[in-house]
């Protein structure tokens, strides 16, 4: 009877952490599939970074939620059409990002974020703020390649930096293009650790290439 | 046992079919709709985003006793218990607005900020560099706002009516004496300070904290950059000198040093563009400055500023009493300035900032009468004349203590305290055509507390209060100065702000030592603004009104020097002044115009009644316009500064009368002076290249216009002349080179 009883609670234990993760996989793959959606609809992007924020800090201990939410946030401020809300928005997305870093350190897929924030940031006034934003944008692309050598992402992100820099400053399809071709040939071979892990960009290349034809 | 787990599983199961819908909505304290607020079922994946019209509504299977939350950035977080049984639930909430710095009215009365960072910057760093009528000089800069006069004989700000002693320069708090070269006849110097030190600078206008004193019109606040962003070298060579620097980064990035060196010689440029005076000895300074940087544990900044300067000039003009002979002025100047600054974050709310600063400053002029041939002319006899060979020696040392404490009451209320200790000490040596000596000692020690708050009602109404208390052994005794500042946010983007504060100054030094019993001088100060900004735009209007009271009124003392005798002076000046910027409007172009109107008079000094000064214009004017094309990576700058005539006098002793009269009187021609500049970056955008180069091509008074800013009396007042700019037009070319030492170290690691 004892042992029944013991393997009933461990079999209910093991059921509930299962179900937990579950519904943690369950949660984040369905706002993966709103994120998938939202950038028609720049409103949505921040409720489904408001989902992610919440099962980030329901959870508390997993950098994927924290990673996604800044995404979002940072993706929105890149939409924000008024540039004196910009700031909010990429300061929210440092905060976010800043919990996924003490998580997972030095993760590749987090230094790319920190260098759309800088990015994100440089756009409000980039004249003023080219010297300080874009040299941190710069220096974490760098360390997202090192970190991981085959994620295409920050390939990507240095890609479509340059394609929207003017030629004048060295910008331009024609130094874009060589950085696209890396990142999609990486993309190609990128296998992401679980269902739930960063996968995106790849449709985004292939309209940015598609575009310097 | 049986019947017990299904009862776990039917329970389960029951629980999860039992979803219970919570919605309500969402508004400020004025309840308007909020969107985008996130609302959580704490510790749970539940919740929803309100809507635009500050709606939400989610489902979710948690029971019983529960936390709801809500938050967006800019307000308080709100939290409500609720209950959660079988019932939908709905549950509308308020918000509160936080006081925040984004949202917060700003109290601005009588201040224009350059500024990266901080809102209500009217002016940013590069703007200082790239104001063509500014020729790179931190102070000229703001001479294109409205409040400033556009007086080219002599150097520093004379705002609203104020004379230039009416101007402080303070660098992270500190007093700095010297602040533009010493003083050439008929000449107006340049800052001694490369415009690059600072990172943010407030030009106040008037009505300004009680933090600072001993200024009657305005005080100019700069604060030096933190730690550069990277180790960086840099190098500049144009028609008046070569300097180079480092700046040294440490690799921890918590802290800095640098050093620099500039050379300035001026006879490339003077054989170039003739000038009207005649330089036996072209203008050639060596300046050295170092420096430190310390970020500190809790954010908090340690930093150490030093400089040292010599520099010598002397020309010759034609003596305005004879037609034949020549004056000749030269100058040697020795300076040296250093500051040490400490601003941190103590524990419970409080905040440091203090200071310790020393400066010396030496000045050796000896003038002198010469002949056609530059002979030295010595007259016995006439007694004006003999007083045209002389010479001076000025030695100066000054040092200040300074500490503020700050302590944060609720949001972005503060109160602070603190005081200030100067010490100066200056001794002349006035040597006559005879040999004869006269020495003269001023010493001062001045002291000041002061204490302020800030106080932030709600987002929209703040109030800045302040008292500052100040003894100096000069006067012997105390003086109490009020000051307050209300900001009243009337939108979104306008405000509308008001100041008021009482100032007090001690005599300047040229005056000094006076007649024994003299008081302050007093200025009050009434300022009303309205200011509307957007990130593209500002549009800002200031009407104010200054009186002044116990000016000092002058005699001379026995060597024929003007003195401070009394307090009788008396004075006013008021006015209204437009700023309007605009980035926007034209596609990559950014202009601003200013425009002030000032209605001054006032009886100091020997004015023998109450009279405009020859220092003020009734309408000025400015307008700058720069355009950046990218394509050609180059900047283009025009300014252009209007002013109408000043008046000009020959004031006179009248010995029949006993009293001093205006023998001659008149106005100046309008001032106008247009000025372009060219910045050209021929590495912008090229992230390979090693040096970061600029070229600068400036000229000033491009249309070569007549300007005339006064008449100097030959001294039976028989003859005027014009006092003019040494030269109708000046012609600036240089090249600044940066190079960025880390970039390379890190690649030849990397390839290691």
């Amino acid at each position: 009877m004892k042992k029944l009883f013991l393997s009933t609670i461990v079999l209910f234990a093991t059921v509930a952490v299962i179900a937990q993760s579950e519904k943690f996989t369950t949660a984040i793959k369905k706002n993966l599939a709103a994120l998938d959606t939202s950038f028609k609809n720049p409103a949505d992007l921040l409720s489904v970074a408001n989902n992610f924020e919440r099962v980030a800090n329901a959870e508390k201990n997993q950098w994927l939620p924290y990673y996604y939410a800044a995404l979002c946030q940072v993706n929105y401020g890149f939409m924000e059409q008024n540039k004196e809300k910009i700031d909010g928005y990429a300061d929210k997305a440092t905060l976010l990002i800043a919990k996924a870093d003490s998580l997972s350190p030095n993760n590749s897929e987090i230094s790319c974020i920190k260098s759309m924030i800088a990015s994100c940031h440089m756009m409000v006034d980039p004249m003023q703020r080219w010297q300080e934003y874009g040299q941190e944008s710069n220096s974490n692309m760098e360390a997202a390649m090192k970190q991981d050598p085959t994620n295409p992402r920050p390939y990507f992100l240095k890609g479509q930096g340059l394609k929207y820099t003017p030629e004048q400053f060295g910008g331009g399809c024609a130094t874009a293009k060589p950085q696209l071709q890396i990142a999609l040939e990486k993309f190609t071979t990128f296998k992401p650790s679980s269902e739930i892990s960063p996968n995106w960009g790849k449709e985004r290349v292939e309209m940015l290439i598609e575009e310097c034809k | 046992m049986k019947f017990f787990l299904l009862t776990i599983l039917l329970f389960l199961f029951l629980n999860i079919d039992a979803q219970i819908s919570i919605s309500g909505h969402i508004v400020n304290n004025k309840n308007k709709p909020l969107y985008g607020v996130s609302i959580v079922l704490k510790n749970t994946y539940d919740g929803a985003t309100s809507d635009s019209l500050g709606s939400y509504f989610f489902t979710t299977t948690e029971k019983g006793d529960q936390v709801l939350e809500a938050t967006i950035s800019g307000y308080n977080l709100a939290i409500e218990k609720i209950a959660i049984d079988l019932v939908p639930i709905i549950q509308d909430i308020t918000l509160k607005e936080q006081i925040t710095e984004l949202k917060a009215v700003i109290i601005s009365a009588g201040a224009f900020e350059a500024s990266d960072k901080n809102k209500g910057a009217v002016l940013n760093s590069r703007d200082i560099v790239t104001t063509p009528s500014a020729n790179g000089d931190v102070t000229s800069a703001f001479k294109s706002l409205p409040g400033t006069q556009q007086v080219g004989e002599s150097e520093g700000l004379f705002v609203r009516g104020g004379t230039a002693a009416e101007s402080k320069i303070y660098m992270d708090g500190n007093l700095v004496n010297n602040f533009f070269f010493s003083s050439t006849p008929g000449i107006a110097t340049r800052g001694r300070f490369n415009p690059f030190l600072f990172k943010g600078t407030v030009f106040s206008t008037g009505g300004y904290s009680a933090l600072y004193g001993q200024a009657l019109s305005s005080v100019l606040i700069l604060e030096s950059t933190d730690l550069p962003e990277k180790t960086e070298a840099d190098l500049n060579v144009s028609v008046v000198g070569i300097g180079g620097g480092i700046q040294h980064l440490a690799k921890n990035k918590k802290s800095s040093f640098g050093i620099s060196y500039n050379y300035t010689n001026l006879w490339l440029a003077f054989n170039a563009i003739k000038q009207k005076q005649d330089y036996f000895r072209v203008p050639l300074a060596h300046q050295t400055d170092a420096n430190f940087r310390i970020k500190t544990k809790n954010g908090g900044f340690l930093k150490y500023y030093g400089y040292i300067s010599g520099n010598k000039v002397g020309f010759r003009s034609i003596d305005i009493d004879s037609a034949t002979l020549k004056n000749s002025f030269a100058l040697q100047n020795l300076n040296t300035y250093q500051n040490i600054n400490w601003k941190d974050r103590l524990r419970n709310g409080w905040k440091i900032n203090t200071g310790i600063s020393f400066s010396t400053n030496k000045d050796g002029i000896a003038n002198e009468l010469q002949s056609a041939d530059n002979d030295k002319v010595s007259i016995s006899n006439l007694t004006f004349y003999s007083f045209k060979n002389f010479s001076l020696q000025n030695i100066a040392r000054y040092a200040q203590a300074r500490v503020v404490l700050e302590k944060k009451i609720k949001g972005l209320s503060v109160v602070r305290f603190g005081g200030d200790y100067f010490y100066s000490n200056e001794k002349t040596t006035y040597t006559l055509f005879d040999g004869t000596k006269y020495i003269e000692k001023v010493t001062d020690n001045l002291v000041a507390a002061f204490t302020e708050t800030d106080i932030y009602v709600t987002n929209n109404l703040a109030a800045k209060i302040g008292t500052r208390l100040e003894h100096s052994a000069i006067i012997n005794k105390w003086n109490i100065a009020p000051r307050i500042s209300l900001a009243y946010k009337i939108a979104e983007k306008s405000q509308a702000s008001f100041a008021f504060g009482i100032f007090y100054q001690n005599p300047e030094r040229k005056l000094l030592p006076g007649v024994a019993g003299i008081d302050y001088s007093k200025a009050n100060h009434y300022i009303f603004q309205y200011t509307m900004q957007t990130k593209e735009h500002t549009l800002r209007v200031e009407l104010f009104y200054k009186k002044y009271a116990d000016l000092y009124k002058t005699i001379p003392n026995f060597n024929g020097r003007e003195i401070a005798a009394n307090n009788n002076g008396y004075g006013y000046a008021k006015g209204i002044e437009f700023f309007w910027r605009d980035k926007k409007t034209i596609k990559n172009v950014d202009y601003w115009i200013s425009y002030s109107y000032l209605d001054t008079k006032r009886n100091f000094l020997n004015y023998p009644s109450e009279i405009q000064p020859s220092f003020t214009a009734n309408h000025t004017a400015a307008f700058v316009f720069k355009k950046f094309v990218l394509p050609w990576k180059t900047g283009f700058n025009l300014s252009y500064n209007f002013a109408t005539g000043r008046p000009y006098y020959n004031i006179t002793y009248d010995n029949a009368q006993n009293k001093y009269t205006i023998a001659d009187q008149g106005e100046t021609i309008n001032y106008t002076n247009v000025s372009f500049s060219i910045n050209y970056l021929p590495n912008l955008g090229k992230k390979s290249a090693k040096a970061f180069a600029v070229w600068v091509l400036g000229i000033n008074n491009i249309l070569g216009q007549k300007q005339i800013y006064n008449y100097n009396y030959s001294n039976n007042g028989s003859r005027k002349e014009a006092v003019t700019p040494p030269a109708n037009r000046f012609i600036f070319i240089g090249c600044f080179l940066s190079f960025g030492i880390n970039r390379t170290q890190e690649a030849i690691n990397n390839n290691l």
